[in-house]
């Protein structure tokens, strides 16, 4: 990896959140480089950290949360030193763009679909109305949307939800932007409706080239578009390494943990595997290993000292101690152990599941 | 299954709702399928496809506007005798999608799970109902302190156990799960889906489990019917509707759901699903019973053609 290929790089990150009296550590300590034109897929339960993270990169953190301490350069420019709003704006949205979860919120109800992406591109462009209202068009068709021209004085409500998020990627697309975060874009939309959303994001980001943050809990959306995988737990990146290895070759307990209650990976008549417990706390100091307390491997060390990142390849990390060659050797579940063949045996050629 | 025993039967089932005016929307029609006591039978389809409705139709928060449904032999749509109401909402229980909004904010754990054992007086007496639900409680894993608490004061995962066990605490026959566990996170996914099937081992329970995801149905499931706009297009057992799928848009859903295996996803191929493939203009279609509990919606001329395609 060399380091022109970096488009934005992230050290140290910090991120607290006031929340009432108290403070709430939502981020602690995550450095990680982003590589121009990969899509990096960022999986973690709810509140493990995984949107705050790419929040900081658009300034879009609540109110009372901030960045404590840490960089995020792009483009030479340090974006954790960002403060006011009229810098933000020659970032967010035109630079780095966010497709979230909902796209009815997304969306102005009371606007057209037609004004809404031409809004962007006059505001960011600098281009005439009849300029803007022609490549609004355009991206219109490039999003899958038919007879694009009548539609375009069409409002929200008279899409389909997928044909909605369709336009929300279209408004992010409408100034190029650099980095594309989608924020749990599928969620929302049913499975025959996601997988044509999935393609739609992978095939513009071939075309346009830009750099693709996924966020998503679905491990099998993950593996579909993910070139690189970054799973995230209490406020920090404990594992990372490309799709095959994270997917094949994981080395994290809270991976393990996450791949084997798959249901797909489930037998019949027996118990799906489960990881017990809840995460820490994030308003408390966490010592050792944040997922020390829910792990079967946990040692002694776990619950003293943080661990640090081990490097299985120059592509894949693990922050766990089993992983120090001091620490005795443990496999991981066997139910993950032969992932690959397992669900080979219940798809056909064409990826398809059956018997 | 030998033996099959039938606890609920769906005939010929339409509902639709008034739009205002003259115009009307049928959610759901000819849906017909059994019930076997003690299975899991699973509703799969995506969202608008009726399979909701179907679920409350059951229940009867939607009336049925045709058919009948009918359990333990006893008709159940439609006006009944108070006696019959009291009958289905004790044996028919629902678990809902969203457990943040299906819970009272303003009600204590204690009384969301009490609630249902009081307007039936399912008790002896004080001692008798406390004993009920810390019973219950612990069967969710839960614990007895969590009773005097709100559903805000829980995670997701635990208000969906609150659900569940104002369910149970009734003693229900069937239990209706509407999209349990898509509200969860994995990890949490799991242990509740373990928790309805120790249910369903341990009294014999029966559940109707509607969902969207296939992939999840599969290990849970005895036998899935899967819906688009309102129709059953194919119901089967499980893994005959896994390894023999012949409804084109069972095939095209089968294909869409995400495998979690980065070497199978990056290569597959989606199928898509077109209604306007079948020409039902003058060979109409019907419901048939393709080879034994494998039915699906098709005419004579798709049932020829897919008569060959099975293995």
């Amino acid at each position: 990896m060399s380091e022109n290929n970096i488009i934005l790089s992230v050290k140290d990150l910090e991120v607290k959140f006031k929340v009432r009296d108290r403070v709430l550590t939502a981020i602690r300590n995550i450095s990680l480089d982003f590589e121009q034109g990969k899509t990096v897929a960022i999986v973690g339960e709810s509140g493990s950290g995984k949107s705050v993270f790419t929040k900081t990169f658009t300034g879009m953190l609540d109110i009372n949360g901030e960045v404590t301490n840490g960089s995020i350069m792009f483009e030479g420019q340090d974006l954790a030193k960002i403060k006011k709003d009229k810098e933000w704006e020659k970032i967010r949205g035109a630079k780095i763009a966010t497709v979230f979860q909902d796209p009815m919120t997304s969306l102005n109800p009371v606007r057209t679909i037609g004004y809404q992406i031409s809004e962007v591109i006059i505001k960011h462009q600098k281009k005439s109305k009849s300029e803007a209202k022609k490549l609004a068009i355009e991206l219109m068709e490039k999003v899958g949307i038919h007879d694009a021209a009548n539609r375009y004085d069409e409002y929200p409500f008279q899409y389909s939800g997928g044909m909605r998020q369709r336009i929300v990627i279209a408004i992010a697309l409408a100034c190029h932007p650099k980095i594309l975060i989608c924020d749990e874009p599928t969620t929302a939309l049913d499975v025959t409706i996601q997988a044509q959303i999935i393609n739609l994001i992978k095939d513009l980001s071939k075309e346009y080239g830009f750099t693709t943050i996924y966020i998503t809990h679905d491990l099998g959306v993950v593996a579909n578009v993910a070139d690189m995988v970054a799973v995230m737990y209490a406020g920090q990146i404990i594992e990372y390494g490309t799709v095959e290895e994270v997917f094949y070759d994981p080395r994290h307990p809270y991976t393990w943990g996450l791949l084997a209650s798959l249901p797909q990976l489930g037998v019949k008549g027996s118990e799906l595997y489960s990881i017990h417990g809840t995460p820490p706390s994030l308003f408390e100091k966490i010592n050792g290993d944040a997922f020390a307390l829910r792990s079967e491997y946990a040692m002694q060390i776990d619950f003293e000292e943080e661990p640090p990142l081990f490097y299985v390849t120059d592509t894949h990390f693990a922050k766990t101690w089993l992983l120090d060659e001091r620490a005795p050797k443990v496999e991981p579940p066997k139910i993950i152990q032969n992932l690959h063949e397992r669900l080979l045996a219940t798809t056909d050629k064409g990826g398809r599941y059956h018997g | 299954m030998d033996n099959k025993d039938t606890i609920l039967k769906v005939k010929d089932l339409e509902v639709t709702f008034d739009l205002g005016g003259k115009k009307k929307f049928t959610a759901v029609k000819n849906v017909n399928f059994d019930v076997y006591r003690g299975e899991t039978f699973s509703l799969v389809g995506e969202s608008g496809s009726g399979k909701t409705t179907i679920g409350r139709a059951i229940i009867r928060i939607n009336p049925c506007t045709d058919g009948e449904i009918i359990f333990e032999d006893k008709k159940i749509s439609g006006k009944l005798d108070k006696e019959t109401e009291q009958m289905v909402k004790r044996n028919i229980q629902m678990v809902f999608q969203d457990p943040a909004a299906s819970l009272n904010e303003r009600a204590t754990i204690e009384y969301i799970i009490g609630e249902g054992l009081d307007n039936f007086h399912l008790y002896k007496d004080e001692e008798d109902r406390n004993a009920k639900i810390d019973k219950v409680l612990d069967a969710v894993g839960l614990l007895p302190e969590h009773k005097s608490r709100y559903p805000h004061e829980f995670s997701g995962g635990q208000r969906q156990r609150v659900g569940i066990a104002r369910a149970m605490v009734m003693g229900p026959k069937l239990l209706i799960a509407d999209e349990p566990i898509s509200a969860l996170d994995v990890s949490i996914r799991a242990q509740v889906l373990n928790l309805i099937k120790k249910f369903q081992k341990e009294r014999g329970l029966t559940v109707i489990f509607i969902a969207h995801d296939l992939s999840v149905v599969r290990f849970i499931s005895d036998r899935i019917a899967v819906i688009h706009k309102g129709r059953i297009v194919e119901l089967a057992e499980t893994e005959e509707l896994f390894r023999n799928s012949l409804h084109p848009y069972t095939k095209s859903l089968l294909s869409a759901v995400p495998v979690p295996d980065p070497k199978i996803e990056k290569n597959k191929k989606l199928i898509t699903y077109n209604e306007d493939m079948h020409d039902y203009s003058v060979d109409k279609p019907a419901f048939h019973e393709i080879k034994p509990g494998h039915f699906i919606w098709a005419n004579e001329k798709e049932l020829a053609e897919y008569k060959k395609e099975i293995i």
